[in-house]
């Protein structure tokens, strides 16, 4: 021990190790092995394959989990199904008690838990005790409330039934409170597989539960690898997937789900952009750089790990960043004063090394701290890259270690540029001290969450979740809870007798068509033009007695490819004012208005009656003036985030460039019906119309075009539906994709590539008559992303 | 052991000072120009410095006039300084922000430049009066002041945060403060002082802590 003068003298730090007897003891009692959580008990199978579960800071053994099988998967669905009724039965009174009871024994253990997530995981203990396990205890807190309000605040929305959630090692505990805690509040029982790294505090959280009073079969974990996730996601027991994850596997699970029903919701990668404005406080920024990148050891899905810096400031703060880099402490993450630990584990150790490399021999100049790593551990120093350009590997591709790459910009369109010139939308950061230039940057920036001089805080009160291939769905708050929610209407649904899938045929037919009147073309439209098909080909359209009436044109996948390019043009739309959007509606239904009668003949021909097809025509209108009413008033929020001098504002933005595939029944109506709340929210829209009734959408256009409607906002392409809607589904540009028809499970699937969010029919049918069924809060809040924009105030 | 850094007394209490620490190495240091309020007249002010000086103060702890601060008006401070700065001929200069009346971390940065360019040779938080005196944000601010400004001249400033302080943890905050943004170098007399009545007995308290395992009384030790 050093005297006193050596220390005055020194001033080194001296070591300041966390106890861990407790949690020591708890590792000794389970030393023979960890079962599975399936109802209220902990099951060990008869010959189970364990999974050793090693600290990463040294690598030495904690203990040891099953290997879940598809067998103890079923326990686990059966369980959870068994306790659905009369859990989601509870009131939301008694089911917030339950979830109180649970948050305060997570708060009476906090320090352990802490402390077993840090030998589990590595995590300093600094982050464990201060920001993970609070923040759990925050989220089973919020979700009381929820618990509580939620027959008044959700009036018409039930339980989804058995949830499936997958989450991983970055953040075990916290992921495992953001699944279970809207699960349980929302009247859902949950099987969670925890990731095989990091097992332990889900297990011991499986104890809290017990020692809480939850009913049995509420909460069951099974831990595994990716087999016994794949078995959760395939388990036809299963209502729900809430998975957390890479997106490389958040793709497989979609196309898992695909066709299946089962609602799902996905948080994947991310490479999110850091801005530094030359106005901002360049210390704090590089400070802000410390909480992103190497924070957690960069293990974390919404790193700010592309720095973009205005090139007038980017010399003053590199000094500055690469001078704060060498005071960072490495080392065990026990000790109280320790920045960074170790990564997970020795595998994603040679994953950040060799993409480090790469990024050297792609001509990029690596900076990393010269402090001395611990010998054994899975250790990697704080790092930053220069010298890297748009198109470099670590600029484009997700580390998940504590690596920051970073390039300079000189105006703020090409900062917005760069930003979101990436796959990924999950996050932004953006610093500057001028409201005006963050606030901008902020609206431009395509991400779920953006942080104004702040990042990486989160909150049970605001959603997170990401854009583009980040996944769907959000985490938190009002629209979190809604991905554990179903509502009533859609659930209760006729299923539709599946139509045979007619070949349209561009051949003549040697039929005069039933009208006597001047030979019409209808033609696709597209970028506010009308244009003839790529194909050359029409198919004959038919009334309901089989007669001629017309002919549509045969559009194909360059038509899809040439409407959603007008589409991604018309930007005018979606940043119009909303009371711009809402004159523009109103506007068409004035022109729809003026051609009734028209319409009503058009519809007539498809086979209603007069009385019938006046009334969708009217039904259509009023429809219209629905959406351009609520353009101007589907709010966004200001969520009450966890911190005085803050504000956090939840922002509906429109997805871009969307799809509709129209149906069948209720032709104009259908049609009206799924445009119309698109546009409302800014979006700008491919249709494909009913494949039987399409004249009614060519005549449509003809209203689009003479009522103020921007080109491209609305495309239309007429052809075989399931064929234009697999070339729309599998488009990388297009953001949503609503279905309506028999290939809901072809849509899903194809949706995989980007990740796109969509709505499909799954063959059921919708009374687009009855407003309940028709329109609504559904369709907006379907036709929208959650932008949650964290404003600190204050100095 | 190191020993304290000065002993800080009013102007009039400098003869006493200089006589009580004669050959004891510690020098005296003295509050001047109007201490804590600043708001007599400048040529009031100069002659308070001048005579503490006389009478062997080795350090002086000047105030901002803060209506300059909160007016913004920077060429006014700066003459200001720069007077007292003569005023103290051989003596050393701190100046004092008085932090807790400029109220912002804007005005706390520019005031801490404007006064280290008029020639401080330390800039100190607070006379210990205000309603606010030294905090963690504010101390920040003005050493990455300090920081920026020693990376533009070249010249080593030091800093002194003063009121409030009372423990020995508090002492250890501010230690760390200093020795992550500035170093090591930082932790020496001549650049980082405390300004405390009380702490010394606690750091005494905590220190037979560390030697004995037990926890100490305050009336084992001298009063401050």
């Amino acid at each position: 021990m050093p005297t006193v003068s050596q220390v005055l003298d020194s001033m080194d730090y001296g070591p300041a190790p966390e106890q861990t007897n407790h949690v020591r003891d708890w590792l000794n009692a389970h030393e023979k092995g960890l079962g599975h959580f399936i109802n209220g008990g902990f099951v060990v199978a008869a010959n189970p394959t364990w999974i050793e579960v090693r600290n990463p800071a040294d690598a030495s053994l904690l203990g040891r989990v099953q290997q879940g099988t598809a067998k103890d998967v079923d326990a686990a669905v059966a369980a959870a199904r068994k306790a659905f009724p009369a859990w989601s039965k509870l009131s939301g009174h008694e089911r917030a008690k339950h979830l109180y009871a649970l948050a305060r024994h997570i708060q009476k253990r906090e320090r352990f838990f802490a402390v077993l997530e840090t030998m589990d995981n590595g995590k300093t203990i600094r982050e464990s005790r201060d920001i993970d396990v609070p923040l759990v205890a925050r989220h089973f807190y919020h979700h009381v409330g929820w618990a509580q309000l939620l027959e008044s605040e959700f009036k018409g929305y039930g339980p989804v039934g058995v949830c499936g959630q997958i989450i991983p090692w970055n953040f075990p505990l916290l992921m495992l409170a953001w699944k279970i805690a809207p699960a349980l509040a929302a009247g859902n029982t949950v099987v969670l597989k925890p990731a095989e790294f990091t097992p332990l505090t889900a297990l011991a959280l499986a104890e809290a539960c017990v020692e809480a009073g939850l009913p049995k079969g509420v909460v069951n974990i099974v831990t595994g690898d990716g087999d016994t996730g794949a078995a959760l996601v395939n388990h036809t027991g299963v209502d729900k997937i809430a998975f957390t994850g890479s997106t490389d596997v958040g793709r497989l699970i979609r196309e898992a789900t695909a066709g299946t029903g089962k609602k799902l919701s996905l948080e994947l990668g991310g490479k999110s952009p850091f801005i530094v404005f030359d106005d901002a406080d360049l210390d704090a920024a590089v400070e802000g750089v410390v909480d992103a990148v190497w924070f957690n050891q960069g293990q974390v899905c919404c790193a700010g790990t592309r720095l973009l810096v205005q090139e007038s400031v980017a010399a003053k703060f590199t000094a500055r960043l690469k001078r704060r880099m060498e005071t960072l402490r490495i080392g065990d993450p026990l000790d109280k004063s320790t920045d960074m630990g170790p990564l997970i584990d020795p595998v994603q150790l040679s994953r950040v090394r060799s993409l480090v490399k790469k990024g050297e021999s792609e001509g990029g100049t690596l900076v990393q701290a010269s402090h001395p790593l611990p010998e054994k551990g899975s250790y990697f120093p704080p790092s930053l890259f220069l010298d890297v350009d748009a198109a470099s590997t670590v600029m484009q591709v997700e580390i998940f270690g504590p690596v920051v790459s970073l390039m300079t910009f000189r105006t703020p369109d090409e900062a917005a540029a760069i930003a979101n010139h990436t796959r990924y939308g999950l996050a932004a950061s953006i610093w500057s001290e001028n409201i005006n230039v963050a606030l901008d940057a902020a609206a431009r920036v395509k991400a779920g969450v953006v942080w104004i001089n702040c990042t990486n805080l989160f909150d049970a009160a605001a959603g997170f979740g990401g854009y583009k291939e980040s996944g769907f769905g959000r985490e938190g708050g009002r629209e979190g809870l809604f991905e554990y929610l179903q509502a009533d209407w859609l659930k209760a649904l006729p299923v539709a007798k599946v139509a045979k899938p007619v070949k349209l045929s561009g051949a003549p037919v040697a039929e005069a068509a039933a009208t006597p009147i001047i030979d019409r073309t209808a033609k696709l439209f597209v970028g506010g033009k009308q244009v003839r098909a790529d194909s050359g080909y029409s198919y004959a359209v038919k009334d309901a007695k089989g007669r001629v009436i017309g002919q549509a044109a045969l559009g194909n996948r360059k038509d899809i490819r040439n409407a959603v390019e007008a589409a991604s043009r018309a930007t005018a739309w979606t940043s119009a004012s909303a009371h711009n959007r809402a004159q523009v509606l109103y506007f068409i239904a004035e022109n729809l208005g003026a051609r009734a009668d028209e319409f009503t003949g058009r519809l007539q021909q498809g086979g209603q009656s007069a009385r019938e097809a006046r009334g969708e025509v009217e039904a259509s209108l009023q429809r219209i003036f629905h959406y351009a009413a609520w353009a101007d008033k589907y709010d966004g929020r200001i969520h009450s985030t966890n911190s005085k001098k803050q504000t956090t504002l939840a922002f509906h933005e429109a997805f871009g460039v969307t799809a509709v595939v129209a149906p069948d029944e209720a032709p104009l109506l259908g049609m009206i019906s799924l445009l119309m709340p698109l546009m409302c929210m800014g979006n700008r829209v491919v249709m494909v119309p009913s494949e039987s009734q399409p004249l009614l959408a060519t005549d449509f256009y003809q209203v689009l075009e003479t009522s103020d409607v921007p080109a491209g906002t609305v495309n239309i392409v007429t052809g075989t539906r399931d064929e234009l809607a697999k070339t729309l589904a599998e488009h990388d540009e297009v953001a949503l994709l609503w279905y309506h028809g028999a290939a809901s499970t072809m849509v899903e699937k194809a949706s995989a590539g980007n990740l796109k969010s969509t709505w499909v029919s799954g063959g059921r049918v919708v009374d687009w008559r009855n407003a309940d069924q028709g329109q609504g809060a559904e369709y907006l809040r379907r036709a929208c992303q959650v932008k949650n924009i964290w404003i600190p105030y204050g100095e | 052991m190191p020993k304290v850094g000065a002993i800080c007394v009013y102007p009039s209490m400098v003869p006493a000072a200089v006589k009580a620490l004669r050959g004891s190495g510690i020098p005296v240091a003295s509050v001047a120009t109007g201490f804590p309020a600043g708001l007599t007249p400048l040529e009031i002010r100069l002659a308070e410095i001048k005579y503490a000086v006389e009478e062997g103060a080795e350090e002086i702890d000047i105030v901002l006039f803060r209506e300059l601060v909160l007016m913004q008006n920077w060429p006014a401070l700066y003459d200001e300084v720069a007077a007292m700065r003569e005023a103290c001929g051989p003596a050393h200069l701190k100046a004092i922000l008085a932090t807790g009346d400029l109220k912002t971390l804007r005005n706390v940065y520019k005031a801490s430049m404007v006064a280290m360019q008029a020639g401080a040779d330390f800039i100190k938080t607070s006379t210990g009066k205000e309603e606010v005196n030294a905090t963690l944000p504010v101390s920040l601010t003005m050493v990455r002041a300090l920081r920026d400004y020693g990376a533009a001249t070249g010249f080593k400033i030091g800093f002194k945060p003063a009121g409030g302080l009372k423990s020995a943890k508090d002492a250890m905050a501010w230690q760390i403060l200093m020795k992550e943004e500035l170093g090591r170098r930082w932790l020496e007399p001549d650049l980082f002082r405390i300004g405390a009545s009380s702490m010394l007995a606690d750091i005494e308290r905590q220190l037979e802590h560390y030697v004995t395992g037990r926890y100490s009384s305050l009336v084992h030790h001298a009063m401050a």
